[in-house]
């Protein structure tokens, strides 16, 4: 029952998850070595909570090999469950309890005797600085304290493996960067962080390493930087021309930079050296409205895998 | 840890939610049987001379009306609060992705809800016995027996709750079952004076099987099918409960 395979907290191979004719999750391979931070990127759709279902045990896979802290979930769903933290996309936090009840009452279910509970929860609390709330109801909470409050639940066991479906979705910026700065102190704590995000920043500010799915595939995998760096160039220059005269520019801007990309309402050109390319767009005597030379991001990446085309 | 702590774990969760409206639970658990005793004890007894099975009215109504209680409170601990936890507040996601199997999670709230049904039960009981309407020493089994009904109406309710996804199948529950099962299910007249295709709606209901074990062992008379029958069909209900709500469960928490 132990770990055979310790240093991968998560082993997938081939994993699929099928509902009825849809194909959620397409076989991927994926493999979370203890300690790291990684993400699932991609748009809606792309399997990304079906897979965080399956990894937190209450989702069988309906094809492929998974192993979870070198164990079944079918066969062991309690006993890996007992060790993952799990924070849903949702808050399933319960309304009429207090925020400290909300804690004790889930460290109950993993058997941690109550007095354990308590004390855990006040440090809980602390951590995710909800401490002066403590004796309140959950109801009036805001949505960056429930967020904040979900997390420290998933805390309560101590978990080795912590799952985060989209962990900042809805947040203000303030709250986003309180989350993401928790999340980062877990991180150094040694705590293994699995995530699913559609926020590139996110992504960039947590991960170690990450995937992009789409349409249930895995479309790239490696580091942030990695990953810009395969897809991407290390600057992309953002013009703006009249409004819908964009292609008509683009006609004049061939064999800029590695490549370009028309918007409705803008191009980008990519170029390992911005400046360098819009010195030369500026030679060729085109002058646009706007300019805007800024570093590639995950975005670009994302975009690139995954299209621009609106999923839902 | 013993194979029920987890399900132990699950009732101390609505136990403490519980916590926050129990005096006011409290305090219609008495002042409903009381209400009730009144109004048909005093008001519509008055009428009722001739008592029946040779006790006055309200003597012969009181097990039929905590058995009908016990069903309501398990019937509404087992319909909003039930379809609120998977739609609304989602509390059971929360417990399915605890190392929790579905039978502690559907234990726990199965648990909960019998507990209801006996402090209701236990209080109208009180207030009978205040009222000198228990004519047998067998009446505290009465408690045993609402258990039973109540676990007999809450699980096929909670499987009920767990497949609809709006409360205005509940409303409809209401209509079609409850209402009909408190009026014609032996409460407040022997089943015998139903036309035959009306009788056999209360025999088939739960609640005529637990009505008449409650009035067998508070008027310490001979129930009219034998104590076994009645037993196994409320616990044929349960049974069948138990795998249509677990079914439910596993569907909705695990897919």
């Amino acid at each position: 029952m132990t770990a055979s395979n310790d240093h991968a907290l998560i082993h997938a191979r081939g994993l699929r998850k099928r509902f009825g004719d849809f194909t959620a999750v397409d076989g991927i391979d994926v493999d979370v070595p203890r300690g790291e931070a990684f993400g699932f990127l991609g748009p809606n759709g792309a399997g990304k909570s079906s897979t965080m279902r399956m990894v937190a045990c209450v989702s069988p896979p309906t094809g492929g090999t998974l192993r979870i802290l070198g164990m079944d979930p079918l066969r062991d769903g309690p006993a890996i469950r007992a060790r993952l933290g799990v924070c849903p996309q949702l808050d399933n936090l319960d309304p009429e309890l207090t925020v400290r009840e909300n804690l004790t009452t889930y460290a109950r279910y993993f058997g941690i005797p109550r007095r354990v509970a308590r004390q855990r929860a006040d440090e809980l609390l602390d951590f995710v600085q909800l401490a002066d709330r403590s004796g309140s109801k959950v109801e009036p909470l805001s949505g960056g304290m429930k967020r904040r409050l979900t997390i420290a639940r998933a805390l309560v066991n101590q978990p080795e493996l912590v799952l985060l479906d989209e962990p900042t979705t809805g947040l203000d910026p303030q709250a986003r960067h309180l989350v993401w700065e928790r999340l980062f102190r877990l991180k150094q704590q040694g705590v293994t962080l699995v995530l699913t995000t559609h926020y590139m920043d996110e992504a960039e500010q947590l991960c170690d390493r990450l995937v992009v799915m789409d349409a249930g595939r895995i479309a790239a995998e490696g580091s942030p930087r990695d990953l810009i760096t395969r897809y991407s160039t290390r600057e992309v220059v953002e013009l703006r021309f009249p409004t819908d005269s964009q292609q008509d520019f683009a006609g004049k801007l061939t064999g800029l930079g590695e490549r370009i990309e028309v918007l409705p309402d803008r191009i980008l050109l990519y170029a390992d050296d911005g400046d360098a390319a819009l010195a030369q767009v500026q030679l060729r005597g085109l002058e646009p409205t706007s300019v805007l030379v800024r570093r590639s991001s995950l975005e670009d990446v994302f975009l690139h895998l995954t299209g621009r085309t609106l999923v839902d | 840890m013993s194979a029920l702590t987890p399900t132990l774990a699950v009732l101390e969760f609505h136990l403490i939610g519980y916590r926050r409206t129990w005096r006011g639970s409290v305090f219609s658990s008495f002042l409903l049987p009381l209400l009730t005793v009144l109004s048909f004890g005093v008001g519509v007894g008055a009428y009722v001379d001739s008592g029946i099975d040779g006790v006055p009215y309200l003597d012969w109504i009181i097990p039929g009306l905590i058995a009908s209680t016990a069903m309501q409170v398990a019937m509404m601990e087992s319909t909003w609060p039930v379809l609120s936890r998977f739609e609304w507040v989602k509390t059971y996601f929360s417990q399915a992705a605890a190392p929790l199997r579905i039978s502690d999670i559907l234990g726990g709230q199965l648990a909960f809800t019998l507990l209801r049904v006996l402090l209701t039960a236990a209080a109208f009981l009180l207030v009978a016995a205040g009222f000198g309407t228990l004519h047998s020493a067998w009446a505290p089994a009465t408690l045993l027996l609402v258990l039973l009904v109540g676990a007999a109406v809450a699980l096929p309710t909670i499987a009920f709750s767990a497949s609809i996804h709006s409360d205005s199948y509940l409303a409809l529950l209401f209509r079609v079952a409850v209402i009909p099962m408190s009026l014609f299910a032996g409460v407040f007249f022997p089943v015998e004076s139903l036309p035959d295709a009306l009788r056999w709606l209360a025999y088939v209901s739960p609640l005529w099987h637990g009505v008449d074990l409650c009035r067998a062992v508070t008027l310490g008379v001979a129930p009219a099918w034998s104590v076994t029958g009645h037993l196994l069909y409320l616990a044929a209900w349960v049974a069948v409960g138990w795998l249509l709500a677990h079914a439910r469960f596993r569907r909705r928490l695990i897919g």
